[in-house]
């Protein structure tokens, strides 16, 4: 395989951009592949706690940019999971710190050195998000199913395609199938319909997504939870492997109990 | 939710999702063909100008919008007409 720069990103904040990259870096690892996990959100560092690698953390992507330090230094190695490495973003530096050249030339020596490269992107249409989908091939777009997210997700397509992104795929996240049944929450059709782009995965909305941010675990180390196999899900078809969606219906909606509590609102 | 109020959402109402799908539709046109209001504006302007050769027009109850169906877009006016106009106060030639 030829190596892969995957830009993962959303327009919207807050919609998942660094969980899915931190559960993708991690399942593609898994899977054998020699994988880097690049935080593009300089100055709002997250991807690292994500991960659980914060304490790990020497250099970062601007020490490397600036010819500070080399990039197998500043790598950091997950001691969990063969193959994964993390480019921590800066912390104390803002944006302007890099620029569009300076990304690309990061991009060839990662492309040197690795099978699969995901950079999270910051939020946002300017240059955070520019100099995150610069030197990348393909882009993963996260969005929710609500009104706001898709509508910046549309105009982050737009842009991607402008920059010859390709393939550009969507992950739809937080869904609530509940919620999409009793008609209160945009389905993956209507998402489809809308965008009208090629969907990579739908990831439930999910406590546990939320307890391994809390400890710094990815679902996708091990979890058996239904967001962890979406996520692994979505690892299998960046691979080319094809695997069907999931059922998301949560256990407690099935069967005569499920019914009798949806019928009667519970 | 109380009996009631889902009864009432069963029969008549709108689901929400619905709704927010058809916001969504409406909005992206305006933001893939990039229109700005004063786009709009000028179009409304010129349109009253064509029309107004022909038809006497109630140019504050203009309605102007973008209006979608299925997999196309449509311009979709609603011009309130006062009356039309005596043949010869119409213009030999349009604009
Ligand atoms: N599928 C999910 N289920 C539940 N919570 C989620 C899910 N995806 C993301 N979150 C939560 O949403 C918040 C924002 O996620 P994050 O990945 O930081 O978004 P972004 O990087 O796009 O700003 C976090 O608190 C995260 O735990
Ligand atoms: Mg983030």
């Amino acid at each position: 395989m030829d190596p892969r720069i995957i830009v993962v990103t959303s327009g919207k904040g807050g919609v998942g951009k660094t969980t899915t990259t931190a559960n993708l870096a991690v399942a593609l690892a898994k899977a054998g592949y020699k994988t880097a996990a690049v935080d593009g959100d300089i100055g709002l560092r997250n991807l690292d706690v994500v991960l659980g690698l914060e304490n790990r953390i020497v250099f970062n992507l601007v020490d490397v940019v600036e010819g500070a330090c080399k990039l197998q230094k500043a790598m950091v190695r997950d001691k969990r999971v063969e193959n994964l490495f993390l480019l921590p973003a800066a912390q104390t530096r803002t944006k302007d710190a890099v620029s569009a050249e300076q990304m690309l030339k990061l991009c060839d020596e990662l492309r040197e050195n690795f099978d699969i490269t995901l950079i999270d992107s910051p939020a946002g249409i300017e240059q955070g998000f520019r100099n995150a989908a610069i030197g990348a091939d393909e882009a993963i777009v996260v969005t929710t199913p609500e009104v706001s997210a898709v509508r910046d997700a549309d105009r982050i397509i737009g842009m991607l395609e402008s920059m010859s992104k390709s393939p550009i795929r969507l992950v739809l996240n937080r869904l609530r199938p509940a919620m999409v049944k009793s008609g209160d929450m945009i389905d993956v059709k209507d998402v489809l319909d809308i965008l009208a782009i090629e969907l990579i995965g739908v990831i439930p909305d999910d406590t546990s997504v939320v307890i391994s941010t809390n400890k710094g675990e990815p679902l996708t180390l091990g979890d058996e939870s239904l967001a962890a196999k979406a996520f692994s899900n979505v690892a299998r078809r960046i691979l080319g492997e094809e695997v069907p969606l999931l059922d998301l219906d949560a256990p407690d909606q099935k069967g005569f109990f499920g019914f009798l509590r949806k019928a009667l609102g519970l | 939710m109380n009996f009631l109020a889902r009864l009432f959402q069963l029969i008549g109402k709108e689901k929400s999702k619905e709704t927010a799908k058809k916001r969504l539709q409406l909005v992206l046109i305006h933001d893939r063909t990039d229109i700005s209001p004063e786009m709009m504006e000028n179009l409304r302007k010129d349109l009253i100008g064509v029309i107004s050769n022909y038809l006497d027009i109630e140019e504050e109850k203009i309605e102007l919008d973008f209006s979608k169906e299925e997999r196309s877009v449509a311009l979709v006016a609603s011009i309130p007409v006062k009356s039309v106009k005596r043949r010869a106060e119409r213009r030999a030639e349009p604009a």
